[in-house]
């Protein structure tokens, strides 16, 4: 495993007049009311611990006040810690001199706000150039590579407009673009597109993932939208009331909610839209290596259902039922190629393709569906249960990581 | 009663204390301006060369070249046909009733104290938006300087440096220059904390944060106060022109010690047309200028 590229350890926040008198009533952890209404103080975070890994999207989610804002200002340090230290890149940002901080804030981190704060008295390309003024590049070579990223976040001609001019959506895209246009290894994303109504908000989730696809770099994105936190995650982090709730993979997640509180936020999610095929299938089982359809029926025997799929030079062929093997027993053929020639090829699925997507697939289909990988080996099993179960919101005995963890 | 007095008396400090306070205090300030007096007005002295030489370039150019400026800069500033027009008939009509010496000179001491006021003001009311503390210090000076009546300062003014333009000078900064300096507080305080932040976070040093988005997002307040402060300046012309500053003021003056009616209402009333030619001119330039900040209607 490679370094984490971003590391939050031990990090607490408390807001108020004196927090360090407060501290010991959050590290007893008193509830942040009980904090509020005894001692005025408000606890914005308290113990977070996070690592956010090198080119992935980290989604942090949570209700209104829990604390989002404050944790990503902790990245740039726009806001300074009670307590803890934050890493980027191996260098701890909280004890950095303001020239250094300054250099972080300018060359390695930029940040994408939820009210766009673009600068209104200047035109569109002047903002995108606007991280490029502050370094003091020359003007001829800001406004070209404004002119680029501009071009793509898709606002070519918009250059000599103001930003009271544009849209929302397209006032965004200028905040994505001034982000981009420093090159920076990480972006900090704060409610970046919840402003918007829900076709652009769709609309630029697409164009952050291509680019993000393209430029591999470290994206944290804020949201109190689960349906964008698990388009866009790698990685999801769940905060609620300053405290971390859950960290995990999307499917972890929506599978398995580590308390009520993301209970509630996943209970209302389109999970056929939002799980992938390789997120609930479960271990392949049934895989018949026999060669013939003696060697089939013995293997058959050991396992419980009267089917299996059989793979040959490691190429699936179909279903191989025991009614047939026994048919075929009967008779005399008993070569191999008289196995091959038993079985039905039937549907087939991908890690990688939505539930939605193989709902049909495994309604129509007589057996389990196998789940194959891109190069065509078998990586679990899909039946109509199983995704009855998932869809239906019943605690789910998935693997949710796509290996093979038993075999029956 | 003795003991009774008290209460229906006010118990008064002592007649001969209050004439030995006054006496100290006098000739403590009189020392002050002998010995300093001087050196302070030498201090001033680039600042009335500037006066002076201003006023002489107003008063030496030939009318139709300071009326063609004058219309010029209006239309340049306000874009407005109908404005300019009325700026040039106004000014056509002070010539015609002959205060146009008198108006150049007024100007010309308006013109020096706005500038005086915007390179003192401005600088005081950032720091003032930069500090809490400094904000509880300077306001309650900028409350005396608005309330204090003009000839009670006028008075140690005229004892440290004499009649004449300087101390006028000086009079009219300490009255006009206070609403620049409160709107320019404002002004930068109001500003967007988001697009603060956003400067913020792209590494903006202090000094780039308040060039580039403090004072150009605050600029519609302080326009407001530079408009204030040259309505107040021509409020205190009257007054200046009591300790020897020239200009529309005197024949007010004048006026008021003859009863002159006619002679007062004329330089009164240019006084009102200097006063509406600048309000409305910059009035009118600060809208087109911020007009990219309120959309798409305007274009
Ligand atoms: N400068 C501040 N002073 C005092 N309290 C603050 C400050 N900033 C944030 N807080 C408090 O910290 C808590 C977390 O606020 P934060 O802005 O991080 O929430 P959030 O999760 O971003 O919410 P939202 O979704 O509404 O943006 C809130 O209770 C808020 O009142
Ligand atoms: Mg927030």
């Amino acid at each position: 495993m490679t370094e984490p590229l971003i590391r939050i350890e031990d990090l607490y926040k408390v807001f108020g007049p004196s927090p360090e008198t407060v501290m010991p009533m959050v590290r007893e952890g008193r509830p942040k009311d009980d904090i509020l209404a005894e001692t005025g103080h408000t606890v914005g975070l308290r113990d977070i611990n996070l690592d956010i890994d090198r080119g992935s999207i980290f989604v942090i989610m949570g209700l209104s006040g829990s604390g989002k804002s404050t944790l990503i200002r902790h990245l740039n340090r726009l806001i300074d810690p009670t307590e803890g230290a934050v890493t980027v890149g191996g260098v701890d940002v909280t004890r950095l001199t303001p020239p250094e901080l300054r250099d972080l804030r300018r060359y390695k981190m930029s940040m994408v706000f939820q009210r766009f704060g673009l600068l209104p008295h200047r035109t569109v390309l002047q903002n995108v150039a606007f991280g490029l003024t502050i370094q003091q590049v020359e003007t001829a070579g800001r406004n070209e590579k404004a002119r680029k990223w501009l071009r793509t976040v898709g606002l070519e001609g918009y250059e000599d407009q103001y930003p009271a001019q544009l849209s929302g959506g397209e006032q965004q895209r200028v905040g994505l673009a001034r982000a981009l246009c420093t090159d920076p290894e990480i972006l900090l994303m704060d409610e970046a597109f919840s402003a918007l109504d829900p076709l652009i908000r769709s609309d630029l989730q697409k164009q952050l993932l291509e680019l993000h696809r393209r430029l591999r770099k470290t994206i944290v994105f804020i949201t109190h939208d689960l349906d964008e936190a698990l388009r866009l995650g790698d990685r999801i982090a769940i905060l609620k009331d300053g405290a971390l709730s859950q960290v995990g993979r999307p499917e972890e997640i929506l599978l398995s909610p580590a308390d009520s509180y993301v209970e509630a936020f996943v209970r209302d999610v389109n999970r056929a839209r939002a799980l992938t095929v390789g997120a609930v299938m479960k271990a392949p089982v049934r895989r018949l290596t026999a060669t013939t359809i003696g060697g089939a029926l013995a293997q058959m025997r050991d396992w419980p259902g009267t089917f299996g799929y059989l793979f040959q030079d490691n190429r699936y062929r179909g279903v191989v039922t025991q009614d047939a093997l026994k048919d075929a027993d009967s008779g005399s053929d008993t070569s191999d190629h008289a196995l091959t020639g038993l079985a039905v090829r039937g549907p087939t699925l991908t890690p990688d393709i939505s539930l939605q997507d193989a709902l049909p697939v495994v309604l129509e289909s007589a057996f389990p569906v196998p789940v194959l990988s891109r190069d065509g080996g078998y990586t679990g099993i899909l039946s109509a249960k199983d995704v009855a179960g998932i869809l239906a919101g019943a605690d789910s005995t998935a693997m949710g990581n796509g290996h093979a963890t038993e075999r029956r | 009663m003795a003991e009774q007095s008290w209460f229906f008396e006010f118990p008064e400090m002592d007649r001969a204390d209050v004439v030995a306070l006054r006496r100290f205090l006098d000739g403590a300030y009189r020392d002050f301006s002998r010995s300093y007096g001087d050196a302070i007005e030498t201090v001033f002295n680039p600042l009335l060369f500037f006066m002076v030489w201003f006023e002489k370039l107003l008063l030496g150019m030939p009318w139709l070249l300071v009326l063609a400026a004058l219309t010029g800069l209006a239309y340049w500033a306000s874009r407005s046909a109908k404005l300019t027009l009325a700026v040039t008939a106004a000014f056509l009509l002070i010539g015609y009733f002959g205060m146009w010496d008198d108006t150049m000179r007024t100007l010309s001491i308006i013109t020096v104290a706005t500038l005086l006021s915007i390179v003192l003001g401005v600088p005081v009311g950032i720091m003032m938006a930069r500090s809490d503390r400094m904000q509880n210090v300077v306001t309650p000076v900028l409350d005396i300087m608005q309330t204090m009546p003009a000839f009670v300062y006028l008075i140690p003014v005229v004892m440290l440096l004499g009649i004449g333009k300087v101390p006028g000078l000086i009079a009219v900064v300490v009255y006009a220059i206070p609403p620049l300096i409160r709107l320019t507080n404002l002004g930068i305080r109001l500003v967007d904390r988001d697009v603060q932040e956003a400067a913020v976070a792209f590494g903006a040093t202090p000094l780039q944060r308040l060039l580039g988005v403090q004072l150009p997002l605050a600029m519609p307040t302080i326009m407001a106060g530079v408009n204030q402060t040259i309505m107040m300046a021509l409020g205190m012309v009257v007054i200046a022109s009591m300790i020897g500053v020239q200009g529309l003021g005197q024949p007010v003056l004048k006026s008021i010690t003859n009863q002159y009616f006619t002679m007062g209402l004329l330089n009164g009333l240019a006084i009102v047309a200097i006063a509406i030619t600048f309000d409305r001119v910059s009035q009118a330039y600060a809208k087109r200028s911020q007009r990219h900040l309120q959309g798409l209607q305007g274009d």
